[in-house]
């Protein structure tokens, strides 16, 4: 009776701690909304948030296609170079023409599937390949436009500069944006798999599932995903520059991070990964400016906020693990 | 037995992993509506049999019919068409998926519209069947799971049945980590799934659970199928003898000074595991050769490890008053530096004693690793040539090198043997002999019986406790293998 009793408390201690996981990327997100209103309440209504997260929706699109190699144990060090270089395509090629442009974009889309299968067969460290890929896709950016400039075509622009009744659209973005990604990866039965494959490959492989397959989907997914971010992208500047997706890459996988994902086990959270993107899309920029942090030091100061909400998010996780 | 009415028909497998000969030309049926146990002790080749069975590794030699057909292409996919299970021994479910969507992962016929809930009440219905208030919800994630929850689930979901039929159950050791009521729940079921049609074979080391509850026993040892016959015809001695075989040549023991000596050299080690509930301690004396025995996984690496843990920082209930090494057993992923010279991964347990001035000396390390090339033999032309130019059993070699060269006084071997030729093995246990003379102690896991003989003195395991404590004199495969199996839960 007293074991069965302890058992009860252990699962209800696990299913706390398991709350406490998921809402954690919430929590992070409504500390830095907190602080934001405490410093400047203007900043909460529909044109403060229009402006505060105008870049996030790239930044989100960029987190959940970095979620999708990472469910898989696999890490994309390429995205925000990609994201620059599909910027350029659409710049350039999309807005003269539209069809070429969109071949080029689903040519993308195809590389991301072989670099997964190559990943697979050849069982490649993806740190490496795409470590690589990283300067084959910037080379690609600045031998198609050497200096800033093009221009989004005018229909990604009126898409972008959209103004929804009352919920700004970088919000409603998100949202969509989020369920998608829950949709794909957590709701639908090959989605299983996919996340499957991260937590314990031998029994995907045992129970008859082809492992490449699996692998392909996912890196096809980062590239959709890349391919929408670089479009968002170039929708909100209008024009494009080479380098413009650098920081991309990094902020990417911190958002999954802060979001509840891990780097191995096939551990990852779609909602979470939006809510990180947005977070740091916040802390990022808008917090430090009503800090009245100078700019020459809010990227520190921004990676100093990063590595505070990551050690709270591991702490709780390791508690854990623990017992 | 008649042919046709085989389920499962395995014609002479074999199989070798290097110069192991895992599988030796097994004769193997099953039944229709069929319980086989298999026993036998590390190494009898069971585990590489269940793995054959399901297509997991392929076989060098022989013929797998199944359903009366010769299967020529035979793979876990096509294991799964034909109904054939398995539950093996190291869980296979993804830890991060739900106990739903682990189910979904097995049936590839469950897609489309509203597959979690199909999913969830297939597992969780199967689950109410065999283990009624097993309080497992389809929604929880298998990491929240207790390690028993884990094995209830991967027990059910082997029984579930979606598009294809479930012919043969394979349940490797599946009540390890059952409690008494869960397992005897699932000893039921299986019982009226075999009265049902259903095909099962059961390998377990408590030879209770195997006596009651099969209708043929098989015993495999070496890689071979020794006896094969009804369940009623065997009791418990019966199949520990068939397992071990009595009768061994007796060996030449020098009793009478061994005692004298072992209570008058200082104690090196003094080691409780950690769930022993009575007093036994692991005891080592200097000049020892203790050895570890007992079915693999049963506590002794833990044991290793622990010993390890407490000569670099305190832990209580384990004293040990010397420095140590180790000899990892999987030399690949534990022992060599793969990108390293054959003198530098002997050297790397001895820098302090071959650096001067805070650099390594290379004149120092080349006389060392020329020194143990020339003592224990590792074949190679030049010591600074690559250790993966080295066979596996020099490999092992080296890193025996390494922890004999370095200044420990304990060594601690973590089943170095595996996969080692015969012709090296018999050198290092001269080796050992040797150094266990010049005072050095040694504590051995092995799961090979033979090796137990070179020991002064054995500690059996079983469960993650010392169950037996043997002198030289007493040390016996039968001793053993009664030991490591238990006869009830």
């Amino acid at each position: 009776m007293a074991a069965a009793s302890g058992m009860i408390e252990r699962d209800g201690g696990v299913r706390l701690r398991r709350v406490l996981r998921t809402l954690l990327p919430a929590l992070s997100l409504s500390l830095v909304l907190g602080a934001i209103a405490w410093l400047n309440p203007r900043a909460i209504s529909y044109f403060g948030f229009t402006l505060m997260l105008s870049l996030a929706v790239p930044i989100a699109l960029a987190t959940v296609a970095q979620m999708f190699v990472i469910a898989g144990n696999e890490l994309d060090l390429s995205i925000g170079t990609f994201v620059g270089f599909v910027c350029c395509i659409t710049a350039t090629w999309v807005h003269d023409e539209p069809l070429i442009g969109a071949l080029m974009l689903l040519g993308c889309i195809g590389i991301y599937a072989l670099l997964g299968a190559l990943i697979h067969l050849r069982n490649l460290p993806s740190i490496v390949v795409t470590l690589g890929m990283s300067f084959v896709w910037q080379g690609m950016a600045i031998l198609l436009l050497p200096k800033p400039g093009g221009k989004a075509p005018g229909w990604l622009q009126s898409v972008m500069g959209f103004k929804p009744p009352y919920v700004p659209l970088p919000i409603v973005a998100a949202i969509i944006i989020a369920a998608l990604g829950y949709f794909i990866l957590m709701r639908t039965a090959y989605g299983a798999i996919l996340r499957g494959t991260g937590g314990n490959a031998v029994a995907i492989g045992r129970a008859g599932w082809s492992l490449l397959k699996a692998k392909v989907a996912l890196f096809t997914l980062t590239g959709i995903f890349g391919v929408l971010s670089g479009m968002a992208l170039v929708g909100i500047t209008t024009s494009a520059d080479a380098n413009i997706g650098n920081g991309y890459t990094l902020l990417s996988i911190a958002g999954v991070i802060l979001g509840g994902g891990e780097f191995v086990g096939g551990r990852v959270s779609p909602i979470g990964a939006v809510i990180g993107a947005l977070t740091l899309a916040l802390a990022a920029s808008s917090l430090l400016t009503f800090m009245h942090i100078p700019p020459d030091w809010q990227v520190a100061a921004n990676g100093i906020i990063l590595i505070i909400v990551l050690a709270a998010r591991v702490l709780i996780s390791q508690k854990g693990t623990d017992q | 037995m008649a042919v046709e009415n085989d389920l499962v028909n395995l014609d002479g497998v074999e199989k070798s992993f290097g110069a192991v000969r895992a599988l030796a030309g097994v004769q193997f049926q099953v039944a229709k509506g069929e319980c086989v146990g298999l026993v036998g002790h590390n190494g009898a080749g069971k585990s590489t049999l269940m793995h054959v069975l399901a297509g997991t590794i392929s076989p060098n030699a022989g013929k797998i019919i199944i359903g009366g057909q010769t299967q020529a292409e035979y793979s876990p996919a096509r294991a799964k068409a034909l109904g054939v299970r398995c539950v093996f021994q190291e869980l296979s479910l993804c830890p991060n998926l739900t106990v739903a969507e682990n189910a979904r992962v097995f049936h590839p016929a469950i897609a489309g519209f509203n597959w979690r809930s199909r999913a969830g009440r297939l597992i969780i219905d199967k689950l109410d069947e065999i283990f009624p208030d097993h309080g497992i919800r389809a929604t929880d994630s298998i990491q929240d799971l207790s390690i028993g929850k884990r094995q209830m689930v991967e027990i059910a979901r082997a029984f579930t049945v979606s598009d294809r039929p479930a012919e043969l159950v394979i349940l490797d050791e599946p009540t390890s980590s059952l409690d008494a009521h869960t397992a005897s729940q699932l000893l039921g079921f299986v019982r009226r799934s075999v009265a049902k049609g259903l095909s099962c074979i059961f390998i377990s080391h408590i030879l209770g659970e195997v006596l009651r509850n099969c209708d043929r026993i098989i015993v495999m040892r070496d890689g071979k199928v020794v006896v094969s016959g009804d369940a009623q015809d065997f009791d418990r001695n019966r199949l520990i003898t068939a397992m071990g075989g009595i009768g061994e040549e007796a060996h030449a023991v020098k009793a009478d000074d061994r005692v004298g000596i072992r209570a008058a050299l200082p104690v090196t080690v003094r080691a409780r595991p950690a769930q022993q509930p009575d007093r036994t301690d692991l005891i080592a004396h200097q000049g020892e050769v203790i050895g570890l025995a007992g079915l693999a996984g049963h506590g002794q690496t833990d044991m290793l490890l622990a010993i390890f843990a407490a000569a670099y920082g305190k832990k209580s209930g384990i004293e040990v008053t010397t420095p140590l090494a180790l000899v990892a057993g999987d030399r690949q992923s534990d022992g060599i530096f793969p990108q390293w010279s054959i003198s530098e991964n002997i050297g790397v347990r001895s820098l302090s004693r071959l650096s001067k001035n805070l650099l390594i000396s290379r004149p120092l390390e080349m006389a060392l690793a020329a020194f143990w090339r020339d003592k224990i033999k590792i074949r190679t032309p030049d010591m600074d040539n690559n250790i993966l130019t080295l066979s596996g059993g020099n490999q092992q070699k080296a890193l025996f090198a390494r922890a004999l060269a370095s200044d420990a006084v304990v060594v601690l071997m973590d089943d170095p043997m595996r996969g080692v030729d015969f012709g090296t093995k018999l050198e290092v246990y001269a080796l050992i002999k040797e150094e266990a003379r010049n005072g050095r102690t040694f504590l051995w896991y092995t799961t090979e019986t033979d090796e137990l003989k070179n020991c002064d003195h054995v500690y059996v395991f079983r469960n993650g406790v010392i169950v037996a404590d043997l002198r030289h004199e007493d040390i016996s495969e039968e001793r053993i293998i009664q030991s490591s199996f238990a006869g009830t839960h």
